[in-house]
C-alpha cells in the first residue's frame, strides 16, 4: 500500500519519532509503513487521518483496487 | 503526553513480564532441585513448591497477554509470526523427535526439556528475523 506519510510529515516538520509519539506507536512502525513494508490497521489509519486532517484515502492508496 | 503513556506502559509491561518469567524460572529450579538438596524429599514442601510454580506460571501467562496487548500493530504482527513459526516447528519437531524415540533411531528417551529449548530457540530466531525485516 502506497502512502504520503513521508511528505505529510515533512510538510509539518515532524520526525518519525514525533509522528510515532502522536499516534501511540513505535518509530519502527512508522518507518515500516513509510517504506510500504507494513500496512497500518484501520484504527491507526484513522488516527493519522485525524492528525493530518485529511481523509484516509488522501493519505493511503490501495494498489489492489486501483 | 499520550505517547509517554503508551511508551511507559510498554516498558512497564515488558519489565513485569521479565520479572514474572524470572520468578517462574526460579520457582521451577526450586521445585526441581529442592526435594533433593534443600528439604530432603519432604512431600508437603514439594507439593507447595509445585503449586507455587504452577501459580507463578499462570501469572506469567497473564502478564504475557497484558504485554502483547500493550504492543503496537507492527510489534503484534512480529510476535504473531514468531509464535506461529515456533508453534509449527514445535509440533513438527516434537512429533519427529517422538518418532525417533519410538522407532529407536535415537538411543536416549525423548525429553520434554529438549522440545522446550527447541521451541524457545526457534521463537527467538523468528523474532529477530521479524525485527530485522521491518527495520
Amino acid at each position: 500500500m502506497k502512502n504520503k506519510l513521508k511528505v505529510l510529515r515533512a510538510e509539518r516538520d515532524l520526525t518519525q519519532a514525533d509522528l510515532a509519539d502522536k499516534v501511540n506507536v513505535s518509530r519502527q512502525t512508522i518507518n515500516a509503513i513509510e517504506k510500504g513494508k507494513f500496512d497500518p490497521s484501520l484504527s491507526l489509519a484513522f488516527k493519522m487521518s485525524k492528525l493530518f486532517e485529511l481523509s484516509i484515502e488522501a493519505i493511503f492508496e490501495n494498489d489492489e483496487i486501483k | 503526553m499520550e505517547n509517554e503513556t503508551w511508551s511507559t506502559q510498554n516498558k512497564k509491561s515488558t519489565k513485569n513480564l521479565a520479572i514474572w518469567s524470572m520468578l517462574w524460572t526460579a520457582s521451577m529450579a526450586v521445585a526441581t532441585f529442592g526435594p533433593k538438596f534443600i528439604w530432603e524429599e519432604n512431600v508437603a514442601l514439594t507439593i507447595i513448591a509445585v503449586v507455587i510454580n504452577a501459580l507463578l506460571g499462570i501469572g506469567m501467562i497473564l502478564m504475557n497477554i497484558k504485554h502483547i496487548n500493550s504492543l503496537d500493530d507492527l510489534q503484534k504482527k512480529i510476535q504473531l509470526d514468531a509464535m506461529g513459526i515456533a508453534l509449527g516447528a514445535g509440533i513438527v519437531g516434537g512429533l519427529t523427535y517422538t518418532l525417533l524415540d519410538i522407532t529407536n533411531l535415537i538411543t536416549n528417551d525423548a525429553e520434554i526439556a529438549f522440545l522446550v529449548m527447541f521451541i524457545s530457540i526457534v521463537y527467538l530466531v523468528a523474532l529477530l528475523v521479524g525485527q530485522k525485516r521491518y527495520k
